[in-house]
């Protein structure tokens, strides 16, 4: 195989398999360059990218979880003691 | 919320004297996060509520030599991997990272029947391709929405779902993450990719329930 043979053009069933290591920078430049290629041809992935970014922010703003009362009470006292101990 | 909590050696010091407000300020900041972490490494939730009250115990009698070396987030949740591991070893369990990527690797990220089979002039392109979400972004926090995510987020499988909280929901980088779950970059990634692509297709179906199946 010739070094500088192009890689076949992504198609999009490729493409959703890529969309977290493309947003986290973790393709090689050269597959980077190839999945932008197909983004700016691809009517249905620009749109399904859009979505998994959405999707990213969206859950980005989910309420978060809180301690339960009991535990952080004990959390508390446990501290309580360890500072006395250090006193 | 993202990283850190701003100010770890003014947080160390308020530790070292004693201050409660900057204790609970932790507890609440990282306290449910230590619960689920622990969670991944031992079979029971009453023996994951042990590993974090040992946790905080060792951080409190730690926080002297704690150097600032990495941040305290990261120490935190190292000591709790450390402690979570050996009884998690004793309780005979082994973190199933792994095994849990391996089998993510394997499943479509969008159900293969949306793509034009092989053979077609057009093979693997969309068939049924997803159409763009009109409602304005706020509209997909409202109530029913959220119902759906949440629902979403917790049938994945818990390697999936404890990734996606911690970096999505929490908002931890993909270094935190990997230190925390003592996890590879790439397991990391692909356990990550499976429940984000699981969580657009919930949201899409709820949108445009006639669109797709998965």
């Amino acid at each position: 195989m010739r070094l500088w043979r192009r890689k076949p053009e992504l198609t999009c069933q490729e493409m959703v398999e890529l969309v977290t290591e493309y947003l986290e920078g973790a393709l090689s430049p050269r597959d980077h360059a190839r999945f932008e290629r197909h983004i700016a041809g691809c009517e249905h992935c620009t749109a399904y990218l859009e979505q998994m970014r959405i999707t990213i922010r969206v859950l980005g703003r989910l309420p978060h979880e809180t301690m339960p009362a009991p535990a952080r009470e004990a959390l508390l006292n446990a501290f309580r003691e360890w500072k006395e101990e250090r006193a | 919320m993202a990283g850190n909590l701003g100010g770890d050696q003014e947080l160390v010091a308020a530790l070292r004297r004693g201050d409660e407000d900057a204790f609970m300020k932790l507890v609440d900041e990282y306290g449910p996060a230590l619960l689920r972490v622990a969670r991944m490494y031992v079979p029971s939730a009453a023996v994951a509520e042990e590993v974090v009250q040992e946790t905080w115990i060792a951080v409190l009698n730690g926080v002297d030599r704690f150097e600032g070396r990495s941040s305290l987030k990261t120490w935190i949740f190292r000591i709790l991997a450390n402690i979570a591991k050996t009884r998690g070893e004793r309780e005979r369990r082994s973190v199933p990272f792994s095994s849990a990527a391996r089998a993510a690797a394997d499943e479509p990220s969008v159900d293969p029947d949306r793509f034009l089979p092989a053979g077609d002039e057009r093979a693997r392109a969309w068939a049924l391709g997803p159409v763009p979400w009109a409602e304005p972004e706020a509209s997909l926090l409202s109530d029913e929405t959220l119902e759906v995510i949440l629902a979403a987020i917790d049938k994945l499988p818990p390697a999936q779902r404890e990734v996606i909280t911690l970096r999505d929901v929490d908002g931890w980088s993909s270094e935190e993450v990997r230190n925390a779950l003592d996890i590879s970059e790439t397991n990391q990634r692909v356990l990550l990719h499976r429940a984000r692509s699981k969580v657009r297709g919930a949201i899409e179906q709820h949108l445009n329930p006639t669109e797709s199946t998965k």
